[in-house]
């Protein structure tokens, strides 16, 4: 391969020419701040509505429910930590969520837990999958929020989203989802699914990084993190950053103008790489394969450590990732991982190809040219792997 | 890249791998549950390390360490070998990220285990020579997890 074979889509898209030509007038000419009275400004504020408009269309919101943000984990933020704030005064100090969420949601948990707040980590099963029964179980007089992810960022699984949004609105509990890995991969109605907050990011969805967007229903009000200007309703201060949120916008709409064909496109890419790879021997699909998203491979490799899979296919012009601990730095494997009940040594050995729309059937090929061989070389230095 | 032309070298094209079937020292390091093992198969003929081998489940600084490791002590007496530091296998791989120094730690521990190994095979209490081998991952805290997904 004389090209990268990008298969990091999870993580960041490269920013598509479409985007990237709707925004570079508002990073040369068309500078004005959108909340001056005079043209220029006015010309910005009006491309920022209507890349408001093309999110609300994608999810079947309303334009003023989109609140543009700085990032998925902003977003996911203000749900979780304004919710509870607003919740607390109500005497409601606990939240629901799941093992397996990214850090963005856990993290912010695990914040307020040390302000007083009890938070449930719900299981999740074998197959990486939420129960909403047990979310129903979960759910007590004084809960706040039930927070559960649209859909898991290191195994693709999707969860049962609009089963989970019936329980909650059911029984008067906001529910936010992270949808960050689920937007542009699957069709979303946060009205039919009874969605409450919905976090999303322009980045894996070839908008620039450093921007994003909470959708808060109408009559929902988690309180503002931060304090300041007037801008996106007196609800999120600072000056807009226009050119990223046409770029949003923009996004979002090509995310969904081609889906169905997109759609069928990577799903048959993802299942020649799930298929492919299941043939060397001792490995196994992490999450479960049917509520999987198109962009989706996680593999285990039993007997190796992620990383060194990783240098390999760099060495051979592949970008992946890994749920190993060696990649972070820290001490334990994915959460996700051992979450679905992998060993660690299991989760130490796996690899994440997360595919987007520009790639081929030619870096599926590559892909699974190389990646038998490297398995095969790092299991022989292996003091663990038995054939 | 995150690690040096060397550490890559070591990694891509190791040394020394492998079993030794007629080793009379070996020596393993480390867990699954760190996510690295090192295991040492030392051949010492005359007080001398007339072969070595090694295997690791690890990262690439984990197969870079022991790699290097092995071509440090080979050859060596015994004497020599065990004055390996993991200070010394670092210095060989023109350096390793903070977060990786644990796997020249490990390579350290792994040498001297194979020979505490030998020691205890010819009926020696190592312990004079090698001194009390820790048996935990205490180095393995990075406390990084800056999510990329």
């Amino acid at each position: 391969m004389d090209h990268l074979v990008y298969l990091d889509n999870s993580a960041t898209t490269r920013v598509s020419e479409p985007v990237l030509r709707a925004m570079l007038p508002f990073l040369t000419e068309q500078y004005g701040n959108p909340s001056s009275i005079y043209t220029l400004g006015q010309q910005a504020k009006a491309a920022i509505e209507e890349a408001r408009e093309k999110v609300a269309k994608a999810i079947n919101a309303k334009p003023r429910e989109i609140f543009f943000t700085s990032c998925g984990t902003e977003s996911d933020n203000w749900a979780i930590r304004g919710t509870a704030r607003r919740m607390a005064a109500k005497g409601k100090k606990h939240l629901v969520t799941s093992a397996f969420e990214h850090h963005a949601v856990l993290h912010a948990c695990k914040a307020l837990e040390r302000e007083g707040f009890e938070v449930t980590y719900l299981p999740v099963s074998a197959d990486g999958l939420v129960d909403p029964a047990a979310v129903a179980a979960a759910i007590r007089p004084d809960t706040a929020l039930v927070t559960i992810m649209y859909a898991n960022n290191e195994i693709g699984t999707i969860q049962p989203i609009g089963e989970i949004g019936k329980i909650c609105r059911e029984k008067g509990v906001w529910f936010h989802t992270d949808a960050v890995q689920a937007l542009g991969n699957v069709r979303i109605d946060v009205a039919a699914e009874q969605i409450d907050m919905l976090s999303l990011s322009g980045h894996k969805i070839h908008a620039p990084k450093g921007v994003g967007a909470l959708y808060i229903r109408q009559g929902v009000l988690p309180e503002s993190l931060m304090e300041g200007g007037g801008q996106e309703s007196r609800r999120r201060p600072g000056t807009e950053n226009t050119a990223s949120i046409v770029g949003l916008g923009q996004a979002v709409e090509d995310a969904y103008a081609d889906f169905d064909e997109k759609i069928a496109r990577m799903a048959a890419l993802r299942d020649r790489l799930i298929d492919g790879l299941l043939k060397i021997p001792d490995t196994r699909l992490n999450g479960s394969r049917e509520r999987r998203l198109c962009t989706n491979v996680n593999i285990s490799f039993k007997g190796i450590e992620g990383e060194g899979i990783l240098l390999w296919l760099d060495m051979n012009g592949v970008a992946a990732s890994s749920g190993s601990a060696c990649t972070s730095g820290s001490l334990d494997p994915s959460h996700v991982l051992l979450a679905i009940g992998l060993d660690h040594g299991t989760a130490h050995g796996s690899l994440r190809l997360s595919l987007g729309r520009y790639n081929t059937d030619a870096d599926v090929d590559h892909v699974l040219a190389v990646l038998p061989g490297i398995i095969a070389r790092l299991r022989e230095l292996s003091p663990v792997y038995q054939a | 890249m995150m690690y040096s032309a060397k550490v890559m070298d070591h990694f891509a094209n190791p040394r020394n791998t492998g079993v030794l079937p007629d080793a009379n020292g070996v020596g393993e390091v480390g867990n699954q549950q760190c996510g690295d093992i090192m295991k040492i198969y030392l051949k010492i003929e005359n007080d001398q390390i007339a072969d070595v081998r090694f295997q690791t489940f690890g990262c690439g600084a984990a197969i870079a360490t022991s790699s290097m490791a092995t071509e440090l002590i080979k050859g060596k007496p015994l004497s020599e070998a065990l004055k390996l530091t993991n200070g010394a296998v670092m210095e060989a791989l023109d350096g390793l990220p903070p977060v990786k120094v644990h796997c020249s730690v490990l390579a350290e521990q792994a040498i001297k285990a194979a020979i505490a190994d030998y020691y205890t095979r010819q009926g020696i209490d190592p312990t004079p020579f090698v001194g009390e081998l820790s048996e935990d991952c205490h180095d393995c805290h990075g406390g990084c997890d800056d999510g990329c997904c």
